[in-house]
């Protein structure tokens, strides 16, 4: 059994112990939310008094904050009164066999090729214990630590080095940053947090897969990764198989800070539940994403694969402070029935030398609407930046909608910024030109589009590109012809 | 192995073939001429299931099956192959993986085993050398960015990869140059054999001095109006198109 896999036998395991722990609190705040409500969820956690004083300051300035209204997007207003803030880990519904689980589920689960194992605890239903997980954790667990990397759950990582949290909490993106990042600020319930020392290679990609721990990182999830001088880290987070949950509204807040000649790559593949074909019921998913360039010869390299939820507001982006850093964005955002993606980056240039790299590509079926904005500003002291984006649009079918707002604000005359951008629909030509060399349908579509997406595709660690991939595929299904 | 009877095609609102008849045996190659707006191209297409041409009267038998009954790509599993006229670019898709896959597609449809990668690629390399194609256009995205003659080198690898029951030619020599028109006359003449039969479409004569056809039909407004042996198409350069109109209103 590969190490891989063994992993996910332990995700595996983690979930299903959750699943039938007893003794877990039940209780849940009631709906709403004030400065109890955040007290209490700080006390429920056991925070140390930085915590609680941070909570409250973020939560005091969101209440002087609207929600905005800018982006290309467009729902029900949210009713920020009618959610439940805090509820203790729930025990899932736990379902006797696979029969009980939506065959639609199932069939997805059968084309990602994800094994019946996985699927039973994806669906949520109970599985024999297949292996001692418990010491392949320990040995994972105790690798890391020899070489001083930290890898746990936020709530973990405060009480455990608090200091380390205390110093980088909301460095990078401070509560007063946006409406959805003070709201996060103010009630997050967990996350994960990284922290690579000086001069270390993080040998392996560290996954949500096999967080430590799983439990309830649900709505307002908070990651923090600091990777000192010298270091490298891959971080991979979410799942291509798709994500259900209650909860409607998630805002999420990922601070990298990449150091001198450090790397920090972070790769997502978003596939929250997108809603029906009507538009019902999927996820709002309003992310702030930022990593800092703290020092020289920095590099952040932002990767994703966007397919799931209804809504999709999100715009991972560096500050590129030290001289010579570097920020990557590479990004493939996929809509189909009703969904709304509103993404892109913003290359922030502050230090001389420093170089963006944005690779945007869109894809549009259904009759969703598809937008990517960016923003890459050069600032007076950044001599020689220099810039270059793309940002291709697929078209399938001409219901849908792309929609490109890049911005550009250039404070020193040194830099050098380059823009392309194309917009294609999705050829009857191309079909039929594959279809006649015997290709189905379905494999002609998801050639097109991996060709579309190669150049993203390209950046992520191998085994989740072949599964980014499916799901593309899988994403697009029925939407030509 | 291809019998044509009474095809009529409409697309939009006009009538391009307007019951055409056509008989193709095993082992035989048959050209097809006439002046441009024919129906040439057309009856190509249709044969290969193009959607936006609409059947609305005639058959086609394929190895007495109802051809015009199958999908695009069931037509290419049964052994329909058709070089383009204009090949499309498909970028980010490397020729190679997408030769791969064809191959595979096709086999896997006719319930054999697919090829492993090491094996296909030196079928790949063997075929591209019948071709005189340079290897490094397998690496490529699939046609990006190649020349016309490169991207009709490509249709004839395919071809030569696929080996079809039925090739169909949609004006392959147009825009070659006389080294292209060579390159794509050796890999039909090849692959001529018994079994395997062509319908080479071509505006000009000139790629029958090479491609040597049993048949040449003349279409004009829709129908064949004249048929005969090689001969016809020396005729045709001689007296011009001019004449098949005469011909046609007789």
């Amino acid at each position: 059994m590969s190490e891989s896999m063994q992993i996910l036998e332990d995700h595996t395991k983690t979930e299903y112990k959750y699943g039938f722990t007893s003794d877990l609190e039940m209780d849940a705040l009631p709906k709403g939310l004030n400065e109890d409500v955040v007290k209490h969820i700080s006390k429920k956690k056991n925070e140390p008094e930085f915590m609680l004083e941070y909570r409250l300051k973020a939560f005091r300035h969101w209440k002087t904050l609207k929600e905005p209204t800018w982006h290309n997007v467009h729902y029900d207003p949210i009713d920020y009164q009618d959610i439940i803030y805090y509820a203790a880990p729930k025990p899932k519904k736990e379902l006797q066999s696979l029969d009980e689980v939506d065959p639609d589920l199932l069939k997805t689960f059968e084309k990602l090729g994800i094994p019946l194992n996985e699927q039973k605890i994806l669906a949520g239903v109970a599985v024999d214990a297949v292996l001692d997980s418990v010491s392949v954790k320990t040995t994972y667990k105790e690798k890391l630590a020899e070489l001083g990397i930290i890898f746990c759950s936020f709530s973990e990582a405060v009480q455990e080095h608090p200091e380390l949290i205390k110093k980088y909490l909301g460095t990078v993106v401070p509560y007063t940053d946006n409406y959805f990042a003070a709201l996060n600020a103010a009630v997050f319930s967990d996350g994960s947090f990284v922290y690579i020392p000086e001069g270390v290679r993080c040998p392996m990609e560290l996954s949500t897969y096999f967080r430590i721990n799983m439990a309830n990182t649900g709505q307002f999830e908070r990651t923090l990764v600091v990777a000192e001088p010298g270091s490298y880290v891959s971080y991979l987070e979410g799942c291509t198989a798709p994500m259900r949950d209650e909860n409607q509204l998630h805002a999420a807040v990922v601070e990298l800070i990449s150091k001198e000649n450090a790397t920090v790559k972070y790769s997502t593949v978003q596939n929250w539940y997108p809603g029906n074909d009507k538009g019902e019921g999927g996820i709002y998913n309003f992310v702030t994403k930022r990593g800092l360039c703290a020092g020289r010869n920095a590099k952040i390299t932002w990767t994703q694969v966007e397919t799931g939820s209804a809504i999709t507001w999100k715009y991972p982006s560096c500050i590129l402070k030290g001289d010579h850093s570097v920020g990557e964005f590479y990004s493939v955002a996929v809509t189909n029935n009703l969904q709304q993606a509103d993404t892109g980056t913003k290359m922030i240039h502050i230090g001389k030398n420093t170089k963006s790299t944005i690779i945007s590509k869109g894809i549009s079926a259904g009759k969703s609407q598809n937008s990517y904005r960016g923003l890459v500003k050069i600032g007076p002291k950044a001599t020689n930046a220099h810039n270059f984006s793309q940002c291709d649009s697929l078209l399938m079918g001409d219901r849908c909608g792309a929609h490109t707002f890049p911005y550009l604000e250039v404070d020193n005359p040194s830099a050098q910024v380059e823009h392309e951008a194309t917009t294609s629909k999705i050829g009857e030509d191309q079909l039929f030109y594959l279809k006649q060399r015997g290709f189905s349908e379905e494999d002609a579509i998801n050639t097109i589009v991996s060709g579309f997406c190669k150049d993203v595709f390209q950046e992520l660690p191998m085994e989740f590109a072949a599964e980014a991939k499916k799901l593309l595929g899988i994403s697009l299904e029925g939407s030509v012809g | 192995m291809l019998t044509i009877k009474d095809l009529t095609v409409k697309i939009e609102d006009k009538t391009i073939l307007k019951g055409l008849n056509l008989t193709i045996n095993p082992g035989e190659v048959h050209a097809i001429m006439g002046p441009n707006g024919s129906g040439k191209s057309t009856l190509a297409n249709v044969i290969a299931g193009r959607e936006e041409y609409e059947v609305v009267g005639g058959q086609i038998l394929f190895n007495g099956e109802d051809l015009l009954e199958m999908e695009v790509e069931e037509r290419a599993h049964a052994g329909v192959f058709l070089a383009f006229q204009y090949p499309v670019e498909i970028p980010g898709v490397s020729n190679a993986n997408f030769l791969k896959s064809a191959i595979n597609s096709l086999r896997t449809a006719r319930g054999e085993e697919e090829l492993d990668a090491i094996t296909t690629l030196k079928l790949i390399r063997e075929k591209a050398a019948l071709v005189e194609m340079d290897e490094k256009f397998l690496q490529r995205s699939l046609n990006e960015g190649f020349s016309g003659g490169e991207k009709k080198r490509n249709e004839m690898l395919q071809m030569a990869l696929l080996e079809p029951q039925l090739a169909v030619l949609d004006e392959t020599d147009s825009g070659l140059d006389i080294d292209a028109l060579k390159v794509v006359a050796n890999a039909v003449n090849k692959l001529r054999d018994e079994e395997r039969s062509f319908v080479v479409v071509t505006h000009y004569q000139r790629l029958l001095n090479y491609i040597i056809p049993d048949f040449v039909h003349v279409l004009y407004n829709g129908v064949i109006v004249k048929s005969g042996g090689k001969e016809l198409a020396l005729e045709l350069e001689d007296r011009g198109y001019e004449w098949v109109k005469e011909l046609a209103t007789v």
